[in-house]
């Protein structure tokens, strides 16, 4: 059955790009959660989708169209936020139903709404050589500039003001993080689609914040914990004709909650041990 | 040698002036107690000197060097804020944050350890740091700082919301930083009677300067003792009066 898979050509496409946005995904995603800003991808996600319904309407290319409006919706909430009293989950709010907002009106108007759902719930198993290519490349300077910038981002995660002191820019990063976000997103909709987006930079991250000692540590646990999830999920969904997204969430959301399950009950087990040692 | 040099320095947020006309300096070697009521413009001036706020009128000159044309000065600072909460689930490692402190250099285990010892934390280094103790978080910050070799360091109240045994540890640690590392030390705190015990100098500040200048003679002065509890005592009404206004 593995064999079978790994043969045909759409499911090497298919892992190969879900192994890519797993690992782009995911790295995003810790700095993210760990600054409160989950619902950050959510918001790019929704812009992305007003993007993407331009794109279909005047006959360019959705993908570069949707990023474009991703990163313009990005740095205009970093610029928000920065500049004024404005509160990050209200920029979210009004991002994320903006961009619902345009994609709707524009894919009814073209009457293109068939095309826009595999972008609103992800089609990975009819993704293209060329997009296969286009999601490396994404993924791989996404990646690179990480790695490179690792110990800044993890500063301004852990404290901007002592970030400041130590002579970072603040607000340089703030940009950069931002256009590298909604890449991840636009990288990320074709695995799991749109409205699912914020799922794959979630879930991995906080199962790896039970389970990780160390910034760099946790980041690799729930890079593991990703590509398990996407490549799971691709390879069931397969097999029993289900949709590939939802597979890979609920692949997600099980080995978040057995996480969950075994650090309670080693927790537990501990208690009772602590307490048997001093009675 | 003087390490910082502060003239005419004013600063005000909107309508309202915080630092009024402040000129103070500094010398190597001491450790300055910086004592004033809450809102008296601390961690304003603190701000301004880290670089943090610019928009001041006069100057600052950190080693010589005013920081406006020259901000390279700056990197020789250490600084450690206010005491703040780190979530408990935040993954970095003790190694990891004091790692961050190292602007300056390769990051190498020997310059982490050492500054670890130093603040008797090096056990703790593999865990998580929001883990830690309070007066243990502190610590952590103190060797981020010091990892960076620095020449001055700013504390920020920041024993403040510690035990009292940890807080005496803290101040064990600020002396012996200050006379073995021969760090010069702005301390900002409300705590009098710690400032008595170990800081060589005193600065007090309520928007302008108050007082500057040797430790006995601000706490052998009553004069001086009364004005300050008073100040102290009208801007805690102030304070108390904006809370409910």
């Amino acid at each position: 059955m593995v064999l079978e898979i790994l043969e045909l050509g759409f499911m090497q496409r298919a892992l190969i790009a879900g192994v890519a946005v797993a690992i782009t995904a995911s790295v995003i995603g810790l700095f993210l959660v760990l600054r409160r800003n989950s619902l950050f991808g959510d918001a790019l996600s929704h812009v992305a989708f007003g993007g993407i319904a331009v794109g279909l309407v005047t006959n360019m290319y959705p993908l570069w169209t949707g990023m474009a409006f991703s990163v313009l919706g990005a740095l205009g909430m970093a610029k928000l936020r920065q500049s004024t009293k404005i509160p990050a989950d209200a920029t979210v709010a009004i991002l994320l139903a903006g961009g619902l907002a345009l994609g709707l009106l524009l894919s009814s108007t073209s009457g293109n709404l068939p095309n826009i759902f595999s972008y609103l719930f992800g089609s990975i198993l009819v993704v293209s050589a060329e997009d296969t290519l286009a999601i490396l490349a994404m993924a791989g300077a996404i990646l690179a500039i990480v790695i490179l910038l690792y110990r800044q981002l993890m500063y301004v995660t852990f404290d901007e003001e002592q970030a400041k002191v130590s002579g970072l820019s603040i607000s340089k990063l703030s940009y950069l993080f931002a256009v590298l976000a909604s890449v991840a997103v636009i990288v990320s909709m074709r695995l799991v689609g749109i409205l699912l987006v914020s799922s794959l930079i979630v879930i991995p991250n906080v199962t790896g914040l039970l389970l990780g000692k160390g910034f760099k540590k946790t980041a690799l646990i729930s890079m593991g914990i990703s590509i398990f999830s996407a490549v799971t999920g691709i390879a069931v969904s397969y097999a029993a004709n289900f949709p590939p997204s939802a597979t890979i969430v609920i692949v997600l959301i099980t080995v978040f909650l057995a996480t969950l399950a075994a650090k309670y009950s080693s927790k537990k087990q501990m208690a009772e041990k602590l307490e048997a040692a001093i009675s | 040698m003087q390490v910082v040099e502060i003239e005419r320095l004013s600063y005000a947020y909107s309508d309202s002036l915080v630092l009024d006309n402040v000129s103070f300096s500094i010398n190597e070697g001491d450790l300055l107690g910086m004592i004033g009521p809450n809102g008296a413009g601390k961690t304003t001036l603190f701000s301004c000197m880290l670089g943090l706020l610019g928009g001041y009128t006069g100057t600052i000159k950190i080693f010589g060097q005013d920081i406006k044309k020259n901000a390279k000065a700056l990197k020789s600072i250490g600084y450690i804020p206010q005491r703040k909460t780190i979530e408990r689930n935040f993954p970095a490692t003790v190694e990891e944050i004091v790692s961050l402190g190292i602007t300056r250099g390769k990051v190498t285990k020997e310059k982490i350890t050492l500054a670890l010892d130093t603040v008797s934390l090096l056990e703790q280094k593999d865990r998580r740091v929001g883990e830690l103790s309070g007066g243990q978080q502190q610590r952590v910050l103190i060797a981020k700082a010091l990892v960076n070799d620095p020449k001055l360091l700013i504390l920020d109240e920041p024993a403040t919301g510690i035990d009292l045994e940890t807080q005496n540890k803290f101040y064990a640690l600020l002396k012996k930083l200050n006379q073995e590392k021969k760090i010069t030390i702005i301390w900002a705190s409300h705590d009098l009677d710690a400032v008595n015990r170990i800081a060589s100098s005193v600065a007090c500040i309520n928007r302008s300067m108050f007082f500057h200048g040797m430790t006995h003679e601000f706490f052998e002065n009553p004069d001086l003792l009364k004005a300050y509890s008073e100040s102290s005592m009208q801007a805690h009404m102030h304070l108390h009066d904006h809370d409910h206004g």
